[in-house]
């Protein structure tokens, strides 16, 4: 293994640690509409990540930062290539942080109830997004020679994207259903695990239909065995949450996503965009990657951060692991 | 690299390029600007809302716990904000500028990385910690939590400030066999001169941001405490502790980024002669070289009709010396034609926006630096005064002139007001500063190896270049509205009601208290 294919697998993790965690809070943000029944909920439903969703959502830079440092030809063809897409997610991600650092500063109701819209919308629309942009990837887009995106914004609405879309928004609602009930109190968990049961089989369908297309169309004996684990793993979340277990369904439910992406980062591997236009002209882990001194550095620098990242991550969860219900909620 | 587009109706290839560059250059300007007025804020109040915790913690002074979670509260605001088009930043460098992005990427990738594995994951989650640690963390680890993203927030601007110095002064690479630059030295691009001047500049002008801006807010709420007649003591304490600390804060870095810059004049004259000769405007080299504090007609070219200017001082900023010769804008610009050929149509920058940037960042951040200064002498203490003038800690200060002497009630009034007015200044100056290093180094992205023209994306289109600048822009500014009143509406409402928690709390949580409220909650 070279270190360019560790960088795969290092920018793989990275993206997998990102909708594993950034996953629920989308999630718990799509279902700010779909379960809390009035304001006190909401809150609780907002405050099960409160401390949480900006670590979260680093995870997304430092992927972005790391595919520029190790592929920047990556880095560079995928961001102008997929502008408008990607223009809308970070208009997205920009106003959601604002929306929940804001909505409380103010006790106007209006000005909060502006706020949830926005942190509903702002969760959602990425939630989709993601899903469109990893299933254009890894189906392949029109590079052409120079190593440039040469199609436009209407080429990435393509009915396989369109699915991948679909099932990461489901699967990400499914995931914050799952996470909601692991960490509230009342009504609204026992609601909450109704609803995933119905997310959860939405999400059943949508995904098995969309991995076995890209196991047929794109596939090895390696991403069949992910695509294995990943389908496995959502039905036993299902069944765990039947059962109430509700720690092992948000498990599964978090395996389910791991599979997921692991199983499109194997289908795309060795390359990192494959060109619909002629075979030759896809990027790959060689031809987009940085040299070979630049990735020694960088691998050291991740090999002793990334750990120390995990603990006191970690060690925030468990900080704030006890459940929240409505009372917990104080007043202002 | 190729950057002209096919031709499309009505458009020449060049002219499309041109826009194409253009919209490009404003984007990232206008993005980049806008997130550093909350960068050196941040910067600042974290350490600032840090040490007053520390104070709170080390004297259990109820007006350092008030003190705290007012600047707290302003800092939370700022921050989200800061990290909200921070995220843009990270983004933009493959959307507008792929060609630049694949050119550099190997070593100015690097620092990127280190900047989001190093500073902001510390950054977010201790933020998170701190802000709903509040009663459930031990008081001792809960300060650490704000000394921590501190570190995050100056780690953060170390590792861009060095990429930002690898565009200035490009070190530690080669070109490879493929065209493209590539890192053969971390340490150089990490611990280069430029970059060590640059960050001990930028730090420098952030905390005076930072004192300035707790100064003017601090002066607002003295007053009004003043005019309500507030007896709450610790409230005013809290409010007097944060004037006296914003004025010593500004003094000190005032000096030093007086300092600090000195010495980036020096290294930016060894490295770009051309930004030290278009900040003066000198088109024609001069021995010795004078720096002119105000110009009025034609800067452009060098006609002025009235001019004020200190003999030497030019000579001294670049060389430390009155009276050696500083290189003229023609000089410099025959010099890299030599060396650099055709490569762009002319080596020179926007020569008033250098001349004019470069002035509005010394005169608005040195103008806040003596501002502090005064203030500092105005409110001064203990043996200074006479007795009957010396007021408690707790007490709202009186402006005093001499040892007997108040300001009068009409200057006194204006003291108070001019120190509100002004806590923006040193932003102004930020702004300035960066519009003039990165407009000075045109017509380079990197300094003598890609041109801002060739650097550009060569397949996003005028139209989505235009979408993106059009809903940035407007997004920007509503924000601007809605963070300003936010700002407002706290800055006005001043320290809070609420005491300090009467318990430590341990790690484990008390056990059995599933209904109590939480201590703080979106
Ligand atoms: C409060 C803000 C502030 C104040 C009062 C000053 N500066 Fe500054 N200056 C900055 C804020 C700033 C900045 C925004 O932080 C810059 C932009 C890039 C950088 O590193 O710092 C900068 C850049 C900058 C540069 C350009 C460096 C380059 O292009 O590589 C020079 C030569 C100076 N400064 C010199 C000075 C001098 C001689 C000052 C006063 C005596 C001064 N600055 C006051
Ligand atoms: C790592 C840090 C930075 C990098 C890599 C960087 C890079 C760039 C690039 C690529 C451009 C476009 C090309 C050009 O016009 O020069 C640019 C322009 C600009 N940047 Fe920076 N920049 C950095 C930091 C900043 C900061 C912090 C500010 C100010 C707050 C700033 C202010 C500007 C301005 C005003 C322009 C427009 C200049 C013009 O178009 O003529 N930059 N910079
Ligand atoms: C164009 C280059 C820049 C890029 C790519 C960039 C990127 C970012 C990103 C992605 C964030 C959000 C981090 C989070 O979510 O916690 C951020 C925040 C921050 N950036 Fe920048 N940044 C740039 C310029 C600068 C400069 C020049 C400085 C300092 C001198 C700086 C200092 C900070 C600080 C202190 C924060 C954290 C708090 C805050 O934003 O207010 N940035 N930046």
């Amino acid at each position: 293994m070279q270190l360019h294919d560790v960088w795969f697998v290092l920018i793989a993790v990275l993206w997998i640690g990102y909708f594993f965690l950034e996953g629920f809070d989308f999630g718990v943000g799509i279902l700010t509409k779909l379960l809390a029944r009035d304001e006190p909920e909401r809150r609780v439903l907002i405050n099960t990540i409160g401390p949480v969703w900006d670590g979260n959502e680093v995870w997304l830079l430092t992927a972005g930062g790391a595919t520029f440092a190790a592929f920047p030809a990556w880095y560079a063809t995928l961001f102008s290539g997929f502008y408008l897409a990607l223009l809308a997610i970070l208009v997205c991600l920009i106003v959601r942080v604002l929306a929940f650092e804001y909505r409380a500063k103010r006790s106007d109701p209006r000005w909060k109830r502006n706020w949830e819209h926005a942190i509903f919308w702002t969760s959602l629309l990425p939630a989709f997004l993601w899903g469109v942009a990893f299933a254009n990837i890894v189906h392949g887009v029109k590079i052409n020679e120079a190593g440039d995106y040469a199609g436009n914004f209407l080429d990435l609405l393509n009915p396989y994207a369109l699915l991948g879309g679909l099932v990461t928004l489901s699967l990400f609602t499914f995931h914050g259903t799952v996470f909601v009930a692991l960490k509230t109190l009342g009504d609204i968990r026992t609601r909450a695990r109704t609803l995933a049961r119905t997310t959860g089989l939405i999400t059943a369908v949508l995904a098995l239909a969309f991995l076995i297309w890209t196991q047929t169309s794109s596939g090895d004996g390696w991403s069949l065995a992910a695509m294995v684990i990943a389908v496995l793993a959502l039905l036993a979340a299902l069944a765990l949450n039947e059962a109430g277990r509700e720690g092992w369904a948000f498990i599964c439910s978090g395996v389910t996503i791991v599979a997921a992406v692991a199983m499109l980062f194997l289908a795309l591997f060795p390359d990192v965009m494959p060109s619909s236009l002629d075979p030759a002209w896809s990027l790959t882990v060689s031809n987009a990657s940085s040299s070979h001194y630049t990735l020694k550095v960088m691998t050291w620098v991740a090999g002793i951060m990334t750990p120390l990242v995990l603990v006191y991550q970690s060690w925030t969860y468990w900080v704030f692991r006890k459940r929240i219900g409505v009372r917990n909620i104080p007043a202002h | 690299m190729t950057i002209v587009q096919n031709t499309t109706e009505g458009g020449t290839d060049v002219e499309l390029a041109l826009a194409h560059e253009t919209m490009a250059r404003w984007q990232f300007g206008i993005t980049t600007v806008y997130h550093f007025l909350f960068v050196p804020l941040t910067i600042s109040l974290a350490a600032l809302t840090a040490g007053l915790q520390t104070a709170w913690v080390r004297t259990d002074k109820a007006k350092y716990f008030k003190a705290t979670k007012f600047w707290g509260k302003l800092l939370l605001i700022n921050l989200a904000l800061g990290v909200a088009t921070g995220i843009v930043q990270e983004f933009q460098f493959g959307m507008n500028w792929s060609a630049y992005s694949k050119f550099v990427g190997d070593v100015f990738g690097a620092p990127l990385a280190m900047e989001a594995l190093l500073a902001f994951f510390f950054e977010s989650t201790f933020i998170g910690l701190w802000i709903f640690g509040w009663e459930r963390l031990p008081k001792k680890i809960h300060l650490g939590c704000i000394w921590m993203v501190a570190i995050g927030t100056i780690l953060s601007a170390y590792f861009i400030l060095a990429a930002n110095s690898w565009m200035q002064h490009p070190v530690g690479y080669t070109i490879g066999a493929n065209g493209r630059a590539q890192l053969t030295d971390i340490g150089k691009v990490l611990f280069q001169e430029t970059t060590l001047v640059v960050v001990f500049h930028t730090m420098m002008a952030s905390f005076l941001t930072g004192g300035a801006f707790m100064v003017g807010i601090a002066a607002y709420q003295l007053r009004r405490q003043h005019r309500l007649q507030e007896t709450d003591s610790a409230k005013i304490g809290a409010m007097r502790a944060s004037l006296r600390l914003g004025l010593v804060i500004a003094v000190i870095f005032g000096i030093g980024t007086a300092v600090s810059g000195d010495s980036l004049g020096k290294v930016m004259f060894r490295q770009q002669p051309m930004k030290m000769a278009a900040a003066e405007a000198l088109w024609d080299t001069q021995q010795p070289a004078p720096f002119s504090i105000f110009a009025y007609g034609n800067v452009n070219e060098g006609r002025n009709t009235i001019e004020l200017t200190i003999p030497g001082l030019l000579s001294f900023l670049a060389t430390s010396n009155f009276h050696d010769a500083v290189p003229g804008i023609n000089d410099v610009q025959a010099q890299e034609r030599a060396k650099y050929g055709d490569k762009a149509p002319s080596y020179e920058p926007n020569i008033p926006t250098a001349f004019w940037g470069f002035r509005w960042m010394i005169g608005f951040g040195m103008t806040s630096f003596a501002i502090a200064a005064a203030g500092l002498w105005l409110t001064r203490k203990r043996f200074w005064l006479a007795p009957e003038h010396r007021r408690g800690e707790s007490e709202i200060p009186l402006l005093m002139l001499t040892r007997t002497k108040e300001l009068n009630p009409f200057l006194n009034k204006w003291a108070w007001r001019i120190a509100i007015l002004t806590m923006g200044f040193p932003l102004i100056a930020n702004s300035w500063g960066w519009i003039f290093t990165e407009m000075g180094r045109q017509p380079w992205a990197v300094y003598g190896l890609i041109t801002t023209a060739e650097a550009v994306s060569p397949t996003v289109s005028v139209g989505e270049q235009i979408t993106s600048l059009t809903i940035f822009t407007l997004l920007y500014a509503l924000l601007a509205v809605i963070e300003i009143r936010l700002m407002i509406t706290y800055a006005k409402a001043g320290p809070t009601d609420e005491e300090p928690p009467s318990q430590d709390p341990t790690l484990r949580g008390p056990s059995g208290d599933a209904d109590q409220p939480l201590a703080f909650a979106y």
